[in-house]
């Protein structure tokens, strides 16, 4: 099976975790994904080869930037109707606060879903939500054959 | 930066400090170890850095590219790097932001370059620009620029 056969299959038995698993980067940075009500929750557990300071200690910055991307991808797939892998043509990603040694969750939304382009707004915070560590915004080209 | 030559004591000071940036880089930062950054390069205004191809950053597995988040923490990086190596003196730097443009992915079984410089420093804010490329510098597949505020108390803007 392709990987958007596998995805698609993961889809129709709702299996969140089956979704991402399918990616290798994503069991890289140990994410996992639970729905909360009608949002899909990505979160990136905390593991000690995600720090990027040592001293303080916190999160890689790219490891943010890594967790809010896939997020948005993992949402993308999750809501689209036929599975088509984005293609993530910019991300920006604004740090609001140093990412402490801890789990990390992000959602997504989607700000404006086009023929070819889509626009996702996506924010990551730990223990308290009303905290974000970080926020970002991407756009992506999702063809639709 | 600027372009006249440098004091003797200013290149010896600069080699010491590209020692100490090549030993702390991936020894020191668990998540550049992880991914297998390698430090190739450091002058006044650049850093280079090599990102080897590995399966376990796939995003695609039936294509095996790297997944953008790998080249997201390449540039991140390199970028820090490269405001380290512009400062005066070394002090904290924290991430404002960061925009990536993915230009197209990055074939399979290759290393990844990432390039970065800082173009511009003000007393608080430094700016920065950096490219990830393959074989070719001229053929970039992402292109990024940043911002990072200096002097930061335990890393908090």
């Amino acid at each position: 099976m392709t990987l958007i056969e596998r995805m698609t299959a993961a889809k129709a038995s709702q299996d969140y975790q089956g979704l991402i698993d399918l990616v290798p980067y994503a069991s890289f940075l140990g994410l996992t994904a639970a729905m909360a009500g009608d949002e899909l929750i990505t979160t990136m557990c905390f593991a000690d080869h995600l720090i990027g300071n040592p001293a303080l200690p916190a999160l890689h910055g790219g490891t943010l930037g890594a967790l809010l991307e896939s997020a948005a991808i993992f949402e993308l797939l999750w809501r689209a109707e036929t599975a088509v892998l984005p293609k993530t043509i910019t991300l920006t990603v604004d740090y609001l606060r140093s990412g402490a040694p801890v789990d990390t969750h992000a959602r997504s939304i989607v700000t404006r879903q086009g023929r070819r382009i889509t626009n996702v707004r996506m924010e990551a915070w730990q223990a308290d939500r009303n905290a974000p560590v970080a926020t970002a915004h991407a756009i992506f080209l999702v063809m639709r054959s | 930066m600027p372009d006249e030559p440098d004091e003797p004591d200013q290149r010896d000071e600069r080699a010491a400090r590209k020692l100490k940036m090549t030993l702390a880089f991936s020894r020191v930062v668990p998540h550049n170890q992880a991914l297998g950054m390698r430090l190739i390069d450091i002058t006044a205004t650049e850093v280079v850095i090599e990102l080897p191809y590995d399966p376990k950053l796939v995003g695609n597995p039936d294509t095996g590219t790297l997944h953008g988040g790998a080249i997201t923490a390449l540039l991140d990086g390199c970028s820090g790097a490269a405001v380290f190596t512009a400062l005066a003196e070394p002090v904290p730097i924290a991430t404002l932001d960061l925009r990536i443009d993915y230009l197209k992915p990055a074939e399979p079984g290759k290393s990844v370059i990432g390039k970065a410089t800082c173009y511009k420093m003000t007393r608080n804010v430094a700016f920065t620009r950096a490219v990830a490329y393959q074989d070719d510098p001229e053929n970039v597949i992402a292109h990024s620029v940043g911002t990072f505020m200096l002097s930061t108390k335990l890393g908090k803007p």
